[in-house]
């Protein structure tokens, strides 16, 4: 039989690779789409209310972005625009909001408590983890500037 | 050490059933299954009660086909994916039979006949099922991620199929007129670790121990690939086919255009399966759907089945651990 390493060797030459343009090309597309959804949700905002703040209508944008990613994950939609879009689709606020609800959903059946509330982050953990610690980090530098 | 077996008295197939999800039944070979759901949890709740389910009936439906019931039947053989292979175990209880649990990944519908063959050619048991099933959205969340979860696909990929099937042994041949399938040989493989550490490329983690188990069958057998009408691998892939292809070329052994793989031919290409299907339910689908309608109409007489199989559960990849494959041979044979 053939060495480890030449095998290995020969498995990274002959392998189907995923190809390049077409993946790039469909992932800008789809991230753009996302946020000239948001850039539109902030617009919009902007001409119901002229007094809101610049701070309260990027919560607001926020706000839509993930509440759209949930409504598109419950029926059924995201991951079909996650296939397609790749990293475009999962980069942004919404792919976060898809990585919670995904498993909710999925582990509904193991019940509340084990279920969804202990499933609910088991993607998006490492994020939330990543993001209270450079918090930390960065309010503990921000205290002495 | 010898890894090849040839039965004295050689068991019978006296009957086959396949169920299989709807994917699989839009498929090229769609016609051949004895049963395609409507829906992917056949009025179950969850998709593991769904294999359960599909795994039992599997079981009933080979019995039914052999005109037999559950009490003619002396031992269930049975394997699945599931964690504690939960699907086999659950569906055997339902059966008024010995359980034997298998597991072998993938590979278990392989380990299945050729243990059963050993208990009926010895004169132990006198009618034996053996039967796998997989489940591709309870795979998913085993393994993989949530279904909603918005990822893509490596193109080395496969698709787990949603199926079950049930092949039922005897070592007296059945009754009535027609075509006699006899299960003649069995060659039990080794794990084999080539270092292949990407376990979304399966194919290539397992084209190894088929290679190493089907070049011990033809030298240990003295054959040629040739001999057999029909070479199936379980589930391969369309991108392992062509690595086994390389590798038993390089020992000698040019496998003939009739070797395929389950795998690579139960999906079309544009159901987007990427390599094809995988799963301890293809071979087995595959098999008692396609395959024994091959060998009972007489287009194949001789046909050498190898299910293969990765060995790996969730976290080992996480640990850095390599991907280990195993691969089990039978022999099926077709006379008046």
């Amino acid at each position: 039989m053939i060495e480890a390493k030449a095998y290995q060797e020969y498995v990274k030459q002959s392998a189907p690779k995923t190809k390049m343009m077409s993946t790039l090309l469909k992932a800008f597309l789809t991230g753009g789409i996302i946020c000239c959804t948001g850039q539109a949700v902030a617009d919009i905002i902007k001409v119901i209310i002229p007094d809101m703040s610049k701070e309260n209508i990027g919560a607001f944008v926020s706000i839509t972005l993930v509440f759209l990613s949930a409504l598109l994950t419950g029926i059924g939609v995201y991951d079909r625009i996650g296939r397609f879009g790749g990293a475009g689709s999962l980069i942004p606020i919404t792919g976060f909001a898809n990585a919670v609800v995904a498993p909710a959903m999925e582990y509904n059946r193991e019940g509340v408590v084990f279920g969804i509330c202990s499933k609910m982050f088991v993607i998006a953990g490492p994020v939330i983890v990543f993001g209270v610690v450079a918090g930390v980090i960065a309010g503990i530098i921000g205290l002495f500037i | 050490m010898k890894q090849t077996f040839v039965f004295d008295k050689a068991p019978y197939v006296a009957g086959a059933y396949s169920i299989v999800g709807p994917k699989e039944g839009l498929g090229p070979l769609g016609k051949y299954f004895s049963l395609v759901l409507e829906d992917d949890l056949w009025g179950e709740k969850t998709f593991e009660k769904c294999e359960i389910k599909m795994h039992r009936e599997a079981i009933k439906g080979a019995l039914d086909s052999a005109g037999m019931n559950q009490h003619d039947l002396d031992a269930v053989i049975g394997a699945d994916l599931l964690n504690q292979i939960v699907a086999a175990s659950f569906a055997a209880r339902d059966i008024d039979a010995v359980f034997l649990g298998m597991y072998g990944a993938c590979s278990s519908f392989g380990e299945s006949l050729a243990i059963a063959a050993f208990l009926l050619s010895g004169g132990f048991m006198k009618t034996v099922s053996c039967s796998t099933s997989s489940h591709f959205s309870g795979a998913e969340r085993q393994y993989r991620f949530p279904l909603e979860y918005g990822n893509q696909r490596t193109p080395t990929s496969q698709w787990t199929v949603t199926g079950a099937g049930a092949t039922l042994l005897t070592s007296v041949a059945p009754e009535g007129e027609g075509v006699k399938v006899k299960l003649t040989a069995a060659t039990l493989g080794k794990v084999i670790d080539l270092g292949i550490d990407d376990e979304s490329n399966m194919g290539a983690a397992m084209a190894p121990a088929a290679a190493d188990t089907l070049i011990k069958h033809f030298s240990e057998l003295e054959r040629s690939p040739s001999y057999y009408d029909a070479i199936y691998t379980g589930d391969l892939g369309k991108y392992g086919t062509e690595i086994l292809r390389y590798l038993t070329a390089r020992e000698g052994y040019n496998l003939p255009t009739c070797y395929s793989d389950c795998g690579a031919i139960i999906y079309g290409y544009e159901q987007k399966a990427l390599q094809g299907g995988s799963g301890a339910g293809c071979s087995s689908s595959v098999f008692n759907g396609y395959l024994t309608s091959r060998l009972k109409n007489k287009e194949i007489k001789r046909l050498l089945l190898c299910p293969t199989g990765a060995l790996l559960s969730k976290d080992t990849p996480l640990q850095g651990a390599t991907i280990p494959g195993v691969a089990h041979a039978v022999v099926f044979e077709a006379e008046d």
